[in-house]
């Protein structure tokens, strides 16, 4: 019984930490409607310009990498490289696509993870990096010496750090103009548009809020497995995260993130080795479709209704 | 008059054009050239290895035409076509290199081995797969164009098992009731150990366990945590990527013995172990080639290649594990340019696919050789033949001491006996379904 409950403790962290990759999702979705297919490559893009900038405090300044000088510096650098990032898009991509199909910014989107990832590899290039953020990744003494059980220091502190980002996010949805403005426009472009909802400003801020969600998200995930290409693919643990805890909604992504992170380590365990094992890849998409089934817009997602 | 004098202007201007290219030497240099395409891959998420071991095959050649003048005057040329490690992109590479005269593809990718594997046979370009590809392309009465060269997975399987039983427990013989762990990529070429292990946990006795990692492997907890229920006395990690130090802080962080961990050779680089920090020290890897700047070779890289500001990659990674890697591939195709020159009496004029081919089988890295190419120790001593298209079979390992990689045995042997015993089956059973007709290597020159 401990060993199941160990397994589940370290689902429901790890699903954390994929709630922490949805949620920039979530971000660009509550507010414009559009699926960002390029947040794995904005959690790359940010993750390695941190490690990069790193390196120039380095060589610069003599600033060791790991110090507080170090780490103060790359993340205010990497934070306006993001902001920088976010008025680019929206200048170059996104004020030309206003009212503009849905499926067409999703298009432009999945351009621009080719563009990030370029990006990203030309200007710091493409060797894999260690990124150290202070936090040991080990495991919680006291409960395995009182309990037998492996809980890492590491994954706790990663999903505080979600929860704390979550809790600030719906706050600002919630309760100030500027969240209430991004949910207005993302019901109707045109219709915020002619009550002075300004629209660049608008889609500014919340790729702003999806590049920071990105680089806590590239520093967790590039502190436990370095800062490499396959950062990107952590987009995809984040898709059945959405589709189960709806796309709009930013509690449903920890909600998600929870549910995946336990069921596909509990499936790998119990289920894998009647099938050959290595199911923990392809088993979230396959209970998230079965879940699409019975409730489309996902646990938290808002209700579609169609008026004839 | 005015038509006559401008057809004169006209061939003279022609006349003059061909002059000029004999003159300025194009038409010598085309035919002094020994022309390559290299199917690279510099971006995406094997960069690491892509860029390491196809700058260092670069940097091989640059000096071996800064220092020598290329191959008997012959210099040696190459051009690169980024794959990402795509077997569609390999595939187009390949393609685009044939219409250019390609003789020598090495795609570093198991994947584009497979996909091309049916082709080289037809378009006479030797399919070179060090470390990796189809194990029993060993084999050459089979696979004649397919060179598996140096070492190939199911003999690092075996040296590795040899590895554990006689130099981390002592005999062989304690091997038995031993619990090993193989913790694999799940993937064609995760599975490509699964029988020469099963076979050998036969015979020696140890119990197997097989966990796949889906691709890619950046989430390893519930494998890892399966691991502590087994309590094995070794886990072989036969990882690529990102796999490969999610499992090193994974262990750490489930308290697993981190130097009872064996990596395969494509999880013994530095850029394996330093994105896990701390939880990489002690682990061991498996590899073919040595690593440091010490050897001569790679001394005169620095010297004739990047002390002129020529080099490929970035200084600090000269002598890093995949850069010396690339160095081994460097060796190997100037050696059978250099031998191919020699057999067919072409000292000074490039030479065709088909004739580097026999070069390929005839390799003979002595001992002698290998010091005089600046690389004794570099590579391990091997000689190939119609019958053995591996050449040496053999496997060192490394332990990373938290800040680099130190040697830790001398070059292991598998069991040859049972590895040449599958190359051979399998080998045949590729035979049989393709209608091929293995060749009479008596009969080979």
């Amino acid at each position: 019984m401990t060993f199941f409950f160990e397994v589940l403790i370290a689902g429901l962290l790890s699903g954390m930490l994929y709630a922490l990759v949805a949620l920039g999702f979530v971000l660009i979705f509550k507010a414009s409607g559009v699926f960002n297919f390029a947040q794995g490559a904005m959690v790359y893009f940010a993750a390695l310009t941190f490690v990069g900038v790193g390196e120039k405090l380095l060589l610069w300044l003599g600033w060791a990498p790991g110090s507080f000088a170090s780490f103060l510096g790359s993340l205010l650098v990497t934070l306006a490289a993001m902001v920088v990032l976010a008025i680019l898009i929206e200048r170059f991509m996104l004020r030309g696509l206003v009212n503009q199909p849905l499926i067409t910014l999703f298009m432009a989107t999945i351009g621009l993870t080719f563009f990030i990832d370029g990006l990203a590899q030309l200007v710091w290039g493409s060797n894999v990096r260690g990124l150290d953020i202070g936090i040991a990744d080990e495991p919680v003494i006291w409960l395995l010496d009182s309990a037998n059980m492996l809980v890492s220091k590491f994954d706790l502190t990663a999903a505080a750090i979600a929860a704390i980002l979550v809790a600030l996010l719906s706050l600002f949805f919630q309760y100030t103009k500027t969240g209430r403005a991004l949910r207005a426009v993302a019901d109707d472009h045109q219709a915020a548009l002619s009550i002075g909802v300004p629209l660049e400003r608008i889609w500014v801020i919340v790729w702003v809020a999806a590049g920071v969600v990105a680089l806590v998200a590239g520093l967790i995930w590039g502190a436990r497995n370095g800062v490499q290409y396959a950062l990107s693919f952590t987009a995809l643990k984040a898709l059945p995260v959405l589709i189960l805890g709806g796309f709009t909604s930013i509690p449903g992504a920890i909600v998600g993130g929870l549910i995946i992170g336990a069921s596909e380590k509990l499936a790998e365990v119990y289920l894998g080795p009647y099938v050959g094992g290595g199911i923990d890849s392809w088993f979230p998409y396959i209970m998230a479709l079965a879940f699409l089934l019975i409730r489309p817009e996902g646990l938290f997602g808002e209700k579609h209704i169609d008026r004839v | 008059m005015k038509r006559m004098r401008s057809k004169w202007k006209k061939s003279a201007m022609v006349a003059l054009a061909v002059a000029g290219l004999v003159g300025s030497g194009v038409g010598q240099a085309l035919a002094a050239e020994q022309y390559m395409g290299l199917p690279s891959y510099r971006v995406g998420a094997y960069a690491a290895g892509g860029s390491g071991i196809f700058g260092g095959w670069i940097d091989y050649m640059q000096m071996i035409n800064e220092r020598d003048g290329g191959v008997n005057g012959v210099k040696l040329v190459w051009e690169e076509c980024e794959t990402e490690y795509n077997n569609a992109r390999g595939v187009e590479c390949y393609e685009r290199f044939k219409a250019k005269g390609n003789t020598f593809f090495s795609p570093l990718s198991t994947g584009i081995t497979y996909s091309v594997l049916d082709r080289v046979a037809q378009d006479k370009i030797p399919l070179v797969t060090i470390g990796y590809g189809r194990s029993d392309a060993a084999d050459g009465r089979v696979f004649p164009w397919v060179f598996p060269l140096v070492t190939h997975y199911w003999s690092q399987a075996s040296a590795m098992i040899n590895f554990i039983g006689k130099e981390k427990l002592g005999s062989m013989d304690q091997l038995k009731g031993k619990k090993i762990v193989l913790l694999y990529h799940d993937s064609a070429y995760g599975k490509e150990p699964h029988e020469v292990l099963k076979r050998l946990s036969q015979k020696w006795g140890f119990e197997l366990e097989l966990i796949p990692v889906a691709h890619p492997g950046n989430e390893q907890q519930s494998q890892w945590l399966q691991i502590r229920q087994i309590r094995p006395d070794f886990v072989i990690l036969w990882g690529w990527g990102v796999m490969n130090p999610t499992a090193l802080s994974t262990a750490k962080r489930t308290g697993f013995p981190i130097d009872k961990i064996i990596g395969v050779w494509w999880a013994g680089a530095e850029e394996d172990v330093i994105p896990a920090g701390n939880a990489s020290a002690g682990y061991i890897a498996a590899g073919f080639n040595a690593v440091g700047d010490q050897h001569p070779v790679i001394q005169d890289i620095k010297k004739y290649v990047y002390a002129k500001g020529k080099g490929n990659l970035d200084p600090k990674r000269v002598g890093s594990v995949y850069y010396n890697r690339g160095v081994v591939h460097g060796i190997i195709y100037v050696e059978a340019v250099r031998l191919a020159q020699a057999h067919f009496n072409k000292k000074g004029q490039p030479v065709t696919g088909e004739e580097i081919r026999w070069a390929l089988e005839h390799l003979n890295f002595t001992p002698e050789r290998l010091k005089q190419l600046g690389a004794e120790g570099f590579l391990p001593v091997m000689q190939t033949s119609c019958m053995d298209h591996e050449g040496a079979g053999v496997v060192k390992f490394q332990q990373w001491d938290g800040s680099k990689w130190k040697m830790i045995s001398d070059w292991i042997v598998p069991d040859r006996v049972l590895v040449r015993q599958l190359v051979e089956e399998s080998a045949a059973k590729y035979a049989q379904e393709k209608g091929i007709t293995p060749r009479d290597c008596s009969k080979e020159g």
